[in-house]
């Protein structure tokens, strides 16, 4: 490992040899500020395209400014990173930035989170001193994304998401020059794209070209409406983020405050995703035994490895990339659409009402839930089983619509019956968090024995994609896991041409799963936070007194009342689906 | 976007083209050079069937379609039309004769009339400045274009 010695604003630095002027100012705490750039370690997420030149530096006998992302130390350097040039040079190169961008801060919906504002704000720009022409383009409303791309600023994050991390490919700056745009192909909008709704591009976009699209008046209407019952539910990843949307830490569990806020705005009853989550792991793991069972008889038409299929985003990208291998995931709905089907449902005639009358309402770190929930197999004679799906900082709005001051709730508990959830519920917000559920319950079933230790180690973590080998009492599980849809086309690559011998395979779209949602509070990078809320996830499953999913007594009962038994007709009809070939065919004459 | 439907064996060829460059996604854009020659310009199915062969997504090869000048998503007209831009041409008015161009076909540049009789495009220089400003249509050399000659120009066609 060579090492070069530098100085940085008179500070001597010593870095590793290809380390940039930017990550050594860092290291000694001078944040040298930049736009474009974006890099998460864990995610193979890098994006320094060095286009947008706010990181600009002096370099001594250098005739031009370099740019801080870019340039890498050499021994000797002397970089100064605030003379007057530099200072010059930035307030310029942003101000021309600012120049073709609207100037809509108050109504925009990244206002607060929208880095160019801060970058602004930061550099202390008062005045544009340039006016110029201002490029519009064609606006683009899918039932999940926004993109309005007069608001971009061509940092590219957005496509390095697109193509580089999630390798779906729907994203790419197209035309020239002044009007070139980030775009689909042939400038189709999303809906007609081969978009999966991952949302990772509105994760990392700096500005409000790319937000969600926010149902939350579609909230407030169903909840001043007297002549329904309007039933909640929250996936497990919201609790471990919606915190950092009042300023607490990342990593701060508000479950309790959660629920507390939610009865406050007017649900009439609060319930848990997570519950779903337990009936998910009762259907997905007993069809994964059935499969499993019959595979090792000898059965040849029966397909292994099972692939989970609780994520939207995942679901849509194997029908548009591998429709191949749709025969192989799991059939079972994932926990938002078994929720909404046990609600209008199960829970409907417990109410003795119609499912019409009933208006379901998921909060989701996740913006493909919002398309899922549109889909047109999830809905009965056109009433869905999910009316609306909301992001966790769509909720955050809803509670400072609502002027409920968040730190200062007291916990409360969810309601019941579709509020219990074991600790198996729960790690599903987090990559590794499904097999691990999932392989708690198929342990005792499969082998009829306790399983004394729940936690599965070798299933947890931040790797892009893993493998471990679980002993059910003498056979050996092949389990794989992968987060990031670039990390599940290796994997599926690997089944594909047969080289892999896993029996069992978790994905998740998202980098560290639902946790680095789309949905979420933006995290502008820090893969810290991400951390934080896994952590929070396992704390709260250390924290629950069942931590199996078929021991949660209130499955048991709708088992008992309802469903008979997992896998039974009624179960088929309302908690499994089936998968679609997207694959667009090209039009041939003859 | 209208659906274009090519034909089998065009199809076929296309492939062709991609397998004789080992499908490499470096060689996009000698591929669609020869796709180009093949169909005179690009229709979105060519694109996607080339991104289909070459393993990139259709938003790429979308993106290099569109930065190039010279690739087209429109089929030329039966006579194209070009006007030169270049320096001599145009100090001598040649931006006039484009404009009257412009308005008797009711197109802009890159475009083809409705009838697909004539396409209009922009070139620099023919190597012909003593004649400038300089039209051609198809392989045809106009000289000396004043916006008056464009009227008679076209009705020759």
């Amino acid at each position: 490992m060579n090492l070069v010695k530098l100085t940085i604003d008179n500070k001597p630095v010593v870095v590793e040899q290809g380390t940039t002027i930017l990550e050594a100012a860092k290291s000694i705490g001078i944040k040298i500020p930049s736009l474009c750039y974006m890099k998460m370690d864990d995610m193979n997420f890098e994006n320094k395209p060095g286009g947008c030149r706010v990181c600009v530096v002096e370099v001594e006998g250098r005739r031009n400014l370099a740019p801080a992302c870019k340039t890498e130390c050499l021994e000797g350097m002397v970089v100064k990173t605030h003379t007057v040039r530099v200072i010059n040079a930035r307030r310029t190169v942003m101000e021309l930035i600012l120049s073709d961008h609207p100037a809509e801060c108050l109504t925009c919906a990244k206002s607060g989170e929208c880095e160019l504002q801060d970058l602004a704000q930061n550099l202390g720009i008062r005045e544009i001193h340039y006016t110029g022409e201002q490029s519009h383009y064609k606006g683009d409303r899918s039932p999940a994304i926004i993109r309005e791309m007069d608001k971009c600023i061509m940092c590219r994050r957005c496509e390095t998401a697109c193509n580089e991390v999630q390798t779906v490919g729907v994203l790419s700056a197209v035309n020239r020059g002044f009007e070139s745009v980030v775009a689909p192909a042939f400038e189709m909008d999303l809906d007609h794209s081969v978009c999966t709704y991952c949302g990772q591009c509105v994760a990392v976009c700096p500005t409000g070209a790319l937000t969600e699209r926010d149902y939350t008046w579609k909230v407030i209407e169903a909840l001043v409406d007297p002549n329904k019952t309007v039933v909640v539910q929250t996936a497990p990843a919201v609790r471990a983020a919606l915190g950092e949307s009042f300023g607490m830490e990342p990593g701060t569990l508000v479950t309790g405050k959660m629920v507390a806020a939610l009865r406050k705005l007017g649900f009439d009853y609060v319930f848990d995703t997570d519950f779903a989550a337990d009936l998910t792991i009762m259907e997905e793991g007993t069809e994964f035994l059935d499969r499993l069972t019959r595979h090792l008889n000898g059965d040849k038409s029966v397909k292994l490895p099972i692939l989970t299929s609780c994520c939207p985003g995942w679901v849509k990208f194997f029908e548009h990339q591998f429709p191949e291998m749709i025969d192989i995931p799991s059939t079972a709905k994932s926990p938002q659409q078994m929720f909404g089907a046990i609600a209008k449902s199960y829970f409907a005639k417990k109410l003795d009402k119609k499912r019409e009358d009933l208006v379901v309402v998921s909060v989701m770190p996740c913006l493909a839930k919002k398309y899922e929930c549109t889909r047109e197999e999830f809905s009965v004679n056109g009433d869905a089983d999910v009316n609306v799906s909301v992001t966790t900082r769509e909720l955050a709005q809803l509670i400072r619509n609502a002027n409920i001051d968040f730190a200062s709730l007291t916990d409360e508990e969810f309601d019941q019956p579709l509020g219990e959830s074991t600790g198996a519920g729960v790690i599903f917000g987090t990559t590794g968090g499904v097999i691990e559920a999932a392989v708690r319950s198929a342990y005792e079933l499969h082998t009829g024995k306790h399983l004394e230790k729940v936690e599965f180690n070798e299933l947890r973590g931040m790797e892009g994609s893993r493998k471990a080998t679980v002993d059910f009492d003498g056979m050996k599980l092949n389990i794989g896991i992968a987060h990031g849809l670039g990390n599940a086309r290796k994997l599926l690559e690997d089944v594909k041409s047969g080289k892999s011998d896993f029996h069992a395979i978790e994905i998740m779209a998202c980098p560290g799963g639902c946790i680095g949602g789309g949905g979420q509070p933006y995290h502008h990078g820090n893969v810290d936070i991400l951390k934080k809320r896994q952590r929070a996830i396992y704390e709260e499953d250390a924290g629950k007194p069942i931590r199996k999913s078929h021991e949660n007594p209130f499955i048991q009962e709708l088992y008992k009342e309802f469903l008979g038994k997992p896998l039974s007709d009624l179960s088929h009809e309302l908690l499994h689906t089936h998968y679609f070939d997207r694959k667009k065919k090209v039009e041939i004459e003859e | 976007m209208a659906k274009v439907k090519i034909p089998d064996n065009k199809v076929q060829e296309l492939k062709d083209i991609c397998k004789s460059f080992n499908n490499d996604p470096g060689e996009l854009i000698n591929v669609l050079h020869q796709a180009q020659q093949l169909f005179g310009y690009l229709p979105a199915e060519v694109q996607e069937i080339v991104a289909d062969e070459m393993n990139v997504s259709v938003a790429h090869v979308y993106g290099v379609v569109t930065f190039y000048s010279f690739f087209s998503m429109l089929p030329k007209g039966k006579h194209p039309i070009s006007i030169c831009m270049g320096t001599a041409c145009y100090v001598r008015g040649a931006e006039k004769v484009l404009d009257e161009f412009k308005r008797r076909l009711d197109v802009k540049v890159g475009e083809t009339t409705p009838d697909g009789k004539f396409s209009l495009s922009c070139l620099r220089c023919v190597g012909a400045c003593g004649l400038a400003p300089v039209v051609t249509i198809g392989e045809r050399v106009y000289g000396r274009v004043s916006p008056d000659d464009v009227k008679k120009i076209l009705d020759e066609y």
